[in-house]
């Protein structure tokens, strides 16, 4: 490709030019490869994107796509002007901010201490119990909680009314809502999440830790300035990851959790979307609303982006 | 190099030790307790379940549970059903994974650059949630089990993991292939993805338990509740039911709520093909860190 930048004469740009159509030529099989997987592309990735210009229009079903009238901006002034959009806000943000102070530790932390360990069969136990999890699905995790939290004879519940304390609607209140949704995820991502810490540490120079011993130094003091340092990269990258999907939430998860009487903190941008627009059938609005989360997303992995390279990391795009 | 750790051990070293293995020992239990809880409550009668809480091994197991849950065919259809899904759809996940990651791979290739661009963009953005439920309602996808497969025949992230690892096969090898006259599908067929098995066997088994697992898709497009797959029973019978919970104007006239054992029952059935093949996927772990690399 630098070649054709260099190209004056129309006679080397005709060479360039049969050089290309022969080696597309001799690369057919390899293009023909590509037709499905393009196709696919265009429909259900593309396709969507386009599918957005319904937020501008007041999309009616049987009208059809392209005979829907043009409305502008119409609803995302309803939207910005509603008071949900500030809920719904504050509650994707809220939970996403919580998940980062009491979440994104956790991995970090277990992985410190998996570190340490240096029994390996030990070892082993622990990360495939800690790993297995990741693997269940939300529905599933969820309908554990409902069995265990449950105030109708839940083993939370009932342990503890046994040492005297009073039962607690974990799973139909305002104010156990967003605990619970910190504590799942802590019980269902934690040991997984370790594995790319433990990547990093592996990588550690073993040298350096028995140096370190020969100097005297405690074990908490060879995690503190060996080990720490050794993760620090990783740790910035995935805080940044992680700051750039400030505005999802996880749909299976909220969806499942959410019930009437919780609905003023559980609500969030996706659950939103999903009810106002399949199940009351808003499809331009709620278009609008899931247009309005993705652009914001999309802003805040670009920043995020900016951010780790100002930092000298590398990059996630 | 373990005895002569032992040997310089000072105290302080062996109370980090007692620490170190006691949070490890109660970070394990924790995880593991409440699935154990669920299989031992499945086995429950009603009755133990409610006098005696702490159990973990029922006094007299019984199978009360499995023969309710397994008396209609209900649950045995969805999982039926949601086998074939994630069968099909892994196969189709690969096929098509796998037949762009190998010409994008090929870094002479005339427009590579503008397909990775493309497939990068939808990295960081999407359609979202109600245009992509047009399209495939516009493909006439809607309550058909392809709806589950073909929206989600690629996912870009494991395309671009996938591609970056048939990069790294040598040029050399591919060019020696081609001067013995071997065409580009041979090539893939019989030195590309030999050489990438174990790879490929970390992206099936991804693909596999994300199609076990798929809930939002499968409430999505799928109406009839005929057809629906275990995730979404599994959310019918044991969220859904729980009193003063669920919404019960969701389910038929018909619905008893079910027990906590049969609850329990269902949750264990819903999720023993993961943990039937958990022990086989755990060769392939270390390999899923490639998460790190998307770059290229």
């Amino acid at each position: 490709m630098k070649e054709t930048k260099n190209v004056i004469t129309k006679e080397e740009k005709r060479i360039v030019r049969t050089r290309m159509r022969r080696q597309m030529k001799r690369d057919k099989w390899l293009y023909f490869m590509l037709i499905p997987g393009v196709l696919y592309y265009i429909i259900f990735k593309y396709g969507p994107m386009f599918g957005l210009s319904a937020a501008f229009k007041d999309y009616q079903p049987f009208l059809g796509f392209l005979n829907s009238d043009w409305v502008g901006f119409k609803h995302f002034i309803r939207f910005f002007s509603e008071s949900s959009f500030w809920t719904l806000l504050y509650n994707t943000l809220l939970l996403s901010i919580l998940n980062l102070v009491f979440f994104f530790p956790a991995p970090i932390m277990l992985a410190l201490l998996i570190n340490e360990v240096r029994v390996k069969w030990f070892k082993n136990t622990v990360q495939s119990i800690i790993y297995l999890p990741h693997f269940l699905s939300w529905v599933v995790v969820v309908g554990v909680s409902y069995t265990l939290f449950t105030t109708e004879g839940g083993l939370i519940n009932e342990f503890l009314k046994s040492i005297g304390l009073k039962e607690v609607n974990f799973l139909a209140s305002t104010s156990m809502f967003r605990p619970m949704i910190i504590l799942q995820n802590i019980w269902k991502e934690t040991g997984w999440g370790t594995i790319i810490f433990l990547a990093a540490l592996a990588g550690v120079d073993v040298s350096m830790y028995e140096a370190a011993r020969l100097d005297g130094a405690s074990r908490i003091k060879q995690i503190w300035y060996i080990t720490l340092p050794a993760i620090k990269p990783t740790v910035i990258t995935m805080l940044i990851l992680r700051l750039g999907n400030i505005m999802e939430s996880g749909f299976d998860q909220i969806f499942n959790m959410q019930n009437a009487m919780n609905r003023s903190v559980s609500d969030v941008f996706d659950t939103y979307v999903y009810r106002i627009g399949l199940t009351n059938g808003q499809l331009s609005y709620s278009t609008a609303v899931g247009m309005f989360k993705s652009l914001v997303g999309l802003i805040l992995v670009i920043a995020a982006d900016r951010l780790a390279k100002k930092l000298g990391e590398e990059g996630i795009l | 190099m373990k005895s002569k750790n032992k040997i310089i051990k000072s105290p302080g070293e062996r109370v980090f030790d007692i620490v170190l293995y006691t949070i490890l020992i109660i970070v394990a239990l924790v995880t593991i307790f409440p699935i154990l809880y669920i299989v031992a409550g499945s086995f429950a009668s009603v009755k133990e379940l409610t006098m005696n809480r702490f159990l973990l091994i029922p006094k007299a197991p019984v199978l009360d549970a499995y023969k309710y849950i397994f008396s209609t065919d209900t649950l045995s259809r969805s999982m039926i059903v949601t086998i074939g899904v994630t069968i099909v759809g892994t196969c189709v996940n690969l096929l098509m994974t796998v037949l762009m990651a190998y010409p994008l791979s090929r870094t002479n290739l005339i427009g590579r650059k503008y397909l990775m661009y493309g497939i990068t963009i939808t990295l960081v953005f999407s359609g979202g949630m109600i245009p992509t439920y047009l399209i495939v309602d516009a493909v006439g996808l809607i309550d058909s089990y392809a709806a589950l497969i073909i929206p989600t025949a690629i996912s870009s992230f494991n395309l671009i993991l996938v591609k970056n690892f048939f990069q790294q096969v040598p040029e050399s090898l591919i060019e020696a292939a081609k001067i013995d006259g071997c065409s580009e599908i041979k090539l893939l067929a019989n030195i590309i993805l030999p050489l990438s098995k174990p790879a490929l066997a970390t992206f099936t088994l991804f693909y596999a338990v994300g199609h076990w697992n798929t809930f939002m898709n499968a409430l999505l497009y799928l109406n009839d509740s005929k057809k629906w797959t275990i995730q979404v029973l599994l959310r019918q019978i044991v969220i859904l039911s729980q009193g003063g919970v669920g919404d019960e104007s969701l389910m038929g006239a018909e619905f008893v709520i079910p027990t906590q054992s049969v609850k329990m029952a269902v949750i264990v059935i819903a999720t023993l093909p993961i943990v039937i093949c958990y022990p086989f996927m755990q060769k392939y772990f270390d390999k899923g860190v490639m998460a790190g690399s998307i770059k290229g």
